[in-house]
């Protein structure tokens, strides 16, 4: 068995690898958050709702429709980005000059209606969603077994947060973006439509929820309260990286993936308060954030 | 005058109160309106929401859970003893999450609730998923028997009304007419000479330290401390139950508590159960779109326009 320094190797980058899953994410969540957060300058707070509806939606599409994983990974998200884009439509628009707080509440209470639902008609219990047969199996490394489908889920998740942070921070489209949330009349001056752009984009963050959770339903199992739970870790992610840019979302996002595995490795009983601890930190040296911009 | 008239008549009903209904419903009802005020003070009244605000709820109880099965403490110690501790609580999370404003505020107080909930989730004195059973109500200064409910109830009304009082004097204080000024443009306050932040952190303890009145108080009603008590639902729904009845307004969340508090009896147990979470998300809705000022707040505008 490797060791060094005494540190079994092979669970330490075992724990490791389960805190950069965790990790990708939170990435795809927070990023999803700031998008969202960005444009509108709401909280989505049924973001973790929009993750839960995306593992069940996988997992409604296999057993009554028995539409596959990989079909799931893209008809999933645009379903749900669909559902957001309505309810941005008729609920969020009417209230977005209203004080923020408002908004905050107004996605709470969906995410309640949403989780409430899918208590009653499945139960909180949890149900099981197989691997997808391509990617059953793994790799031996010498320091560790890596089972294929969690590599897939770190890469696909870091190709989809990298080409997101692409086009906001890089095209034309993506400058589009942010001019229309920095001076909005401007841009309808323009002639560019901009509560369209921004009803799309919110759909789009949402859609990065709900993508998450087609991911996350092989390995977690699909339960009402899986959304619940990783959202308020997430927000504490986003208090840590400060909502001042994409690429902060993403990266402060994986690395308190990987801090979490670290403290389960190293510390397990202090495993779940890490990251707010970490937050309390921040929050002692730097209220703004590692990323944020805002004195 | 017309106010005050108002007080005594309320006072009355809540005396008199226990004859008609079940006298534990009643308490419930205190507690968690109670809980509702002291959130109210600073949502209503600051404009901070605090959406972690369970944990002081909780924190108070379990003190004065641990206090009253292990030390033999007289109950009016024990919950002294919780409200100082929840107030504690509160003077550390304050000055954290007073750093922040707006959503974040709500986050940072989100999240340190939540670290709060999974130390207490695995502190040994907690009971863990079970929670503190059994606490004994004990003795009022050692001479009046709290296991009968209706000396009970009558020690929650002073507690209540006691509660209510300081939030009432806060909020009509020289002190409250200054956090109202940082409600309404918070600049200015700070352009005035104002330190705005230690204002928000006092608020904020008075508020933790209510919370933790009515978390002590609940735990002696039902003589348990729970995780229940210490989850983010539960901040949740002391949010509803302030929006519902009207923030700002004295008696806003007095309606909204006993308004959700009465949804849930009704539907509390067996198949109904979940429901109670898609309600109050409908609640929440179409509180937010439709009625923002709440039940009270909307009466009073009504008044307003017919009578005004």
């Amino acid at each position: 068995m490797a060791t060094i320094f005494g540190i079994n190797l092979f669970a330490l980058s075992g724990q490791l690898l389960v805190g950069l899953i965790n990790g990708s994410f939170y990435a795809l969540l927070s990023l999803g958050l700031a998008i969202i957060f960005g444009l509108l300058k709401i909280i989505n707070f049924a973001q973790g709702a929009m993750y839960m509806l995306g593992a069940f939606f996988a997992w409604m599409a296999l057993n009554y429709m028995g539409i596959n994983y990989w079909w799931a990974l893209i008809l999933v998200p645009l379903a749900v980005g669909v559902l957001a884009i309505l309810m941005e439509r008729f609920l969020v628009r009417p209230i977005a000059n209203e004080d923020h707080l408002y908004s905050l509440l107004l996605t709470f209470g969906i995410a309640l209606v949403l989780q409430g639902l899918f208590t009653h008609i499945y139960g909180s219990s949890g149900l099981p969603y197989q691997i997808p047969a391509e990617l059953k199996g793994g790799t031996k490394l010498p320091f560790m077994y890596l089972p294929n489908y969690r590599a897939w889920i770190i890469v696909s998740s870091l190709v989809v947060c990298f080409s997101t942070w692409w086009v906001i921070e890089k095209t034309k489209l993506g400058a589009y973006l942010r001019a229309g949330t920095e001076n909005p009349q401007l841009m309808q001056g323009f002639g560019i439509n901009v509560p369209l752009i921004t009803t799309l984009t919110f759909g789009f963050g949402v859609a990065l929820a709900a993508f998450a959770g087609v991911l996350a339903a092989p390995v977690y199992s699909v339960s009402p309260e899986m959304g619940s739970n990783i959202l308020i870790v997430v927000f504490a992610i986003v208090v840590i990286g400060g909502m001042g840019s994409i690429g902060g979302a993403i990266l402060t996002g994986l690395l308190m993936g990987v801090v979490e595995g670290l403290t389960k490795f190293f510390y397990p009983e202090a495993s779940t308060t890490v990251i707010f601890l970490f937050m309390v930190i921040v929050l002692l040296v730097k209220p703004a954030g590692l990323f944020g911009k805002e004195a | 005058m017309k106010i005050n008239k108002l007080y005594l008549l309320l006072i009355l009903v809540a005396l008199v109160a226990p004859s008609l209904v079940y006298p534990v419903f009643l308490m419930k009802l205190l507690c968690f309106a109670l809980f509702a005020c002291a959130f109210n003070l600073l949502l209503g009244f600051v404009g901070l929401l605090s959406f972690g605000h369970a944990v002081f709820l909780g924190t108070g109880g379990y003190i004065t859970g641990y206090l009253m099965l292990n030390t033999g403490l007289t109950p009016e110690l024990g919950v002294l003893a919780g409200t100082v501790g929840a107030g504690l609580l509160g003077a550390i999370y304050g000055k954290l999450a007073v750093k922040r404003e707006g959503i974040y505020f709500a986050m940072v107080t989100l999240a340190l609730a939540q670290l709060a909930f999974f130390f207490y989730l695995q502190a040994p004195f907690t009971g863990g998923e079970d929670g503190l059973q059994g606490v004994p109500r004990g003795e009022l200064f050692g001479l009046i028997d709290l296991n009968d409910n209706f000396a009970m109830y009558y020690f929650v009304l002073a507690i209540f009304i006691f509660g209510f009082w300081m939030v009432h004097r806060t909020v009509h204080s020289p002190f409250g007419q200054i956090l109202k000024a940082i409600r309404e443009n918070e600049p200015r306050a700070v352009s005035l000479g104002y330190n705005v932040n230690d204002y928000k952190w006092v608020a904020f303890i008075i508020s933790s330290a209510l919370a933790g009145l009515a978390g002590s108080t609940k735990t002696l009603v039902f003589q348990l401390a729970s995780l229940t008590d210490v989850h983010w639902h539960m901040s949740g729904e002391v949010v509803l139950m302030t929006l519902l009845g009207g923030m700002g307004t004295i008696f806003g969340p007095l309606v909204g508590a006993g308004v959700v508090i009465s949804i849930q009896n009704m539907l509390s147990g067996g198949e109904l159960g979940n429901y109670i979470h898609i309600i109050m998300g409908i609640i929440f809705i179409v509180c937010v779109l439709a009625f923002r000022s709440g039940i009270v707040g909307e009466f009073q505008k009504l008044v307003k326009k017919n009578f005004g």
